[in-house]
């Protein structure tokens, strides 16, 4: 007998996708995550554009991560060229990269996995029951994005990021008109590790390896060196030699796996295993509170990490515009050079890595892009392969609601690699069930 | 809750970066009164739950790159009253047109290890090339302004009050001091649809036109200016024309004119 439980849409997730799990009789075969996302070869186009075009082309693979596209991009170019952009203009980028990661943060954890959790289709169906927390998470969102449209514009494809710095940048006072709200923020998002931790998380752990960067001052975000909790330490320029990508059938997407070894992890999991000491004092007080911390191995808990991260955003955003004078000029002048150019920062889903081949007069001859929801994807597939296996014995609706659940852990940016995936069991029963 | 019946909304989504449909999710302040006037049907992005059509108003973000995308846009117009086109994807064909200029076969070649696996049209083209389109909303990304004030119209049977002049007209409202005249920095406001309140020139930038064109954009003698003002070559002419909106026609001819 033959059975098949199709659910047809994964919902809830940045872009659009499903998951195919084939059993057979008790037997768990297969699990994978199909991608068909219509590819639109932002690569292929790239060549022949000019190195100070990238930021702009590449924010346009992801309307929910731009900054992190548009960082990767510029730090590329501006250290293929032999230029560091330091002071201030650095602060600027690493406050309008924290906006992105409370926004992103508080979009997922509020609207898209807090309602797993709860048992609610919807954040809209939440806010039927808990008002006052839905209204915390997007107030808190909103901050986000306020963050990044005083700095960038607006906060979907900012227009005020450049090679070599800003068009425009801030001046005290229009910084300083965010202290309070971001004060409140902080207040809130500690609020919201301790909501988060109440949930009731499966008992599920995996032997991840975790890569992040790492940076010998600073909770890694712009730049640093990659690590992993399994040893792996190399300079961004090393990726290739350390990570292979695969191209299988059932996805559009490339899949990464470390050479030799297989599936990794990155995103915010990743970076609290590697980097947890780096964390503003606020943050690691935060998680110490809620028993949470490195070595940390199960997925679901990944909505404390995201929470976590969001106090740690706002307190160096604090610091930040405590700190800030408005830089003489706002940016650096450039001059390209023949280069071979990496970039890696890390998009609030984990390290977004650039390599782009130039040259003298500033021409993209070569472009390669790695999003972080394709270096995750095998993870996914793990991670569902033995949650199933483990979690036989639920019943099917269940079981697929942890299973949509499971990839969401990830908070998958679909549109970043992948789109129109499609959720099903595939049953085939032996035997007289 | 309402007891009249709510409106039913859904968004879809074709080929994109999701930017245009995450407005809606960035709507903080509003996105809960809405919801109480509006019943969001089909919305996969944020919301599990699929209400079945037929829809009132469909907001469709992308653009149609594939076979099976060509087959589904129409079932989305059948589904609907009103079909929305949001974003320079769905009006223009969006960045992802940059192939309508070169051998996809090759592009396919360059970036996947197994372009077999690869199913793919030749062009990106907007919604407005397979279904008829009740409205287009530019930008990339839509303002969220724009957004609510064309649904709400939808709803009220009324016009949008959604500007189609260039970006100029907004900057002379600002107050802006044009940095194309000032500073000789190139610049497609002249030429592009407004929308933005002219964000880029606020920032001392020009604007590249990722609101597209404007109605009968003179966009020729736009290029003279550019060359002649701002000592552009004609390949960099051609790259200014040929980005976001790179496949919406006035643009398509200017940039082949300086290929």
């Amino acid at each position: 007998m033959n059975k098949t439980i199709k659910l047809d849409y994964l919902a809830r997730v940045e872009g659009e996708g499903g998951l195919t799990v084939r059993l057979k009789g008790d037997e768990v075969v297969d699990a994978r995550l199909n991608i068909f996302e219509p590819p639109r070869f932002f690569e292929a186009f790239l060549r022949g554009r000019r190195f100070s075009e990238a930021p702009d082309i590449t924010a346009r693979i992801c309307g929910i991560c731009p900054i992190a596209y548009m960082m990767s991009s510029i730090q590329a170019m501006e250290t293929g060229f032999g230029y560091h952009v330091d002071g201030m203009l650095r602060e600027l980028r690493r406050l309008i990269y924290f906006g992105e990661w409370i926004e992103s943060h508080a979009l997922h954890i509020y609207m898209l996995h807090a309602p797993d959790f709860l048992g609610y289709q919807d954040v809209i169906k939440l806010a039927g029951d808990f008002p006052e927390i839905v209204e915390r998470g997007l107030k808190l969102k909103k901050l986000g994005n306020d963050i990044m449209t005083l700095i960038g514009g607006r906060e979907i494809h900012p227009i005020n990021i450049r090679v070599g710095g800003f068009y425009r940048v801030p001046t005290k006072n229009e910084l300083n008109s965010l202290s309070d709200r971001i004060k409140w923020a902080r207040e809130a998002a500690l609020e919201t590790v301790r909501w988060v931790a109440t949930m009731e998380f499966p008992d599920f752990e995996q032997d991840y390896e975790f890569v992040a960067l790492r940076h010998p001052e600073e909770y890694a975000v712009i730049e640093g060196d990659l690590a992993s909790n399994k040893g792996l330490s190399f300079p961004i320029s090393a990726f290739e030699e350390y990570i292979r990508e695969d191209h299988v059938k059932h996805s559009t997407s490339l899949q990464a796996s470390v050479r030799g070894r297989g599936a990794y992890c990155v995103g915010p999991m990743a970076r609290i295993n590697i980097n947890f000491e780096k964390l503003s004092a606020l943050a690691r007080e935060a998680a110490s509170e809620v028993k949470f911390g490195p070595g940390c191995l199960n997925p679901f808990k990944s909505i404390i990490a995201r929470a976590i991260e969001v106090v740690h955003a706002c307190d160096e955003s604090l610091r930040i515009i405590e700190g800030y004078q408005m830089p003489e000029m706002p940016s650096i002048d450039l001059t390209p050079r023949t280069a071979t150019c990496y970039g890696c920062t890390e998009a609030p889903r984990g390290i977004c890595w650039h390599r782009y081949r130039v040259d003298e007069d500033g021409t993209i001859l070569d472009a390669r892009i790695v999003p972080p929801t394709s270096q995750n994807q095998r993870a996914i597939e793990d991670d569902l392969l033995h949650f199933v296996r483990k979690n036989m014995a639920l019943p099917e609706d269940r079981l697929a609601w942890l299973c949509e659940q499971v990839v969401r852990n990830y908070d998958p940016c679909i549109s970043c690699s992948c789109h129109y995936l499609k959720l099903k069991f595939e049953r085939d029963l032996d035997g007289d069930i | 809750m309402a007891t009249k019946k709510r409106p039913k909304l859904a968004v879809w989504k074709f080929a994109s970066c999701d930017g245009c449909q995450l407005s809606l999710l960035d709507c903080e302040d509003e996105l809960l009164a809405v919801a109480r006037e509006i019943e969001v049907a089909y919305f996969p992005e944020g919301f599990r739950e699929v209400i079945k059509g037929p829809y009132d108003i469909s907001l469709v973000e992308g653009s149609i790159t594939t076979a099976h995308d060509a087959e589904r846009i129409h079932k989305v117009r059948r589904m609907s009253k009103t079909v929305i086109a949001i974003g320079a994807c769905a009006t223009s064909g969006g960045i992802q047109a940059l192939r309508n200029f070169k051998d996809v076969k090759e592009f396919a070649r360059y970036v996947y290890p197994r372009p077999e696996y690869i199913s793919t049209l030749s062009k990106s083209t907007p919604l407005s090339d397979h279904i008829n389109v009740d409205y287009e909303l530019r930008g990339c990304p839509i303002s969220k302004v724009q957004l609510i004030e064309t649904v709400s119209a939808f709803l009220n049977s009324r016009k949008p009050n959604v500007p189609s002049h260039s970006v100029c007209m907004e900057c002379k409202r600002k107050g802006n001091i044009c940095v194309m005249v000032a500073k000789g920095i190139p610049c497609l406001g002249p030429v592009t649809h407004a929308g933005c309140d002219a964000l880029c020139p606020t920032y001392n930038r020009g604007c590249y036109a990722c609101f597209g064109p404007k109605e009968s954009p003179n966009t020729g003698s736009l290029s003279r200016w550019l060359g002649e003002r701002s000592g552009m070559k004609d390949k960099d002419i051609m790259r200014s024309f040929r980005g976001i909106n790179a496949y919406a026609e006035p643009f398509r001819k200017e940039s082949e004119a300086h290929e």
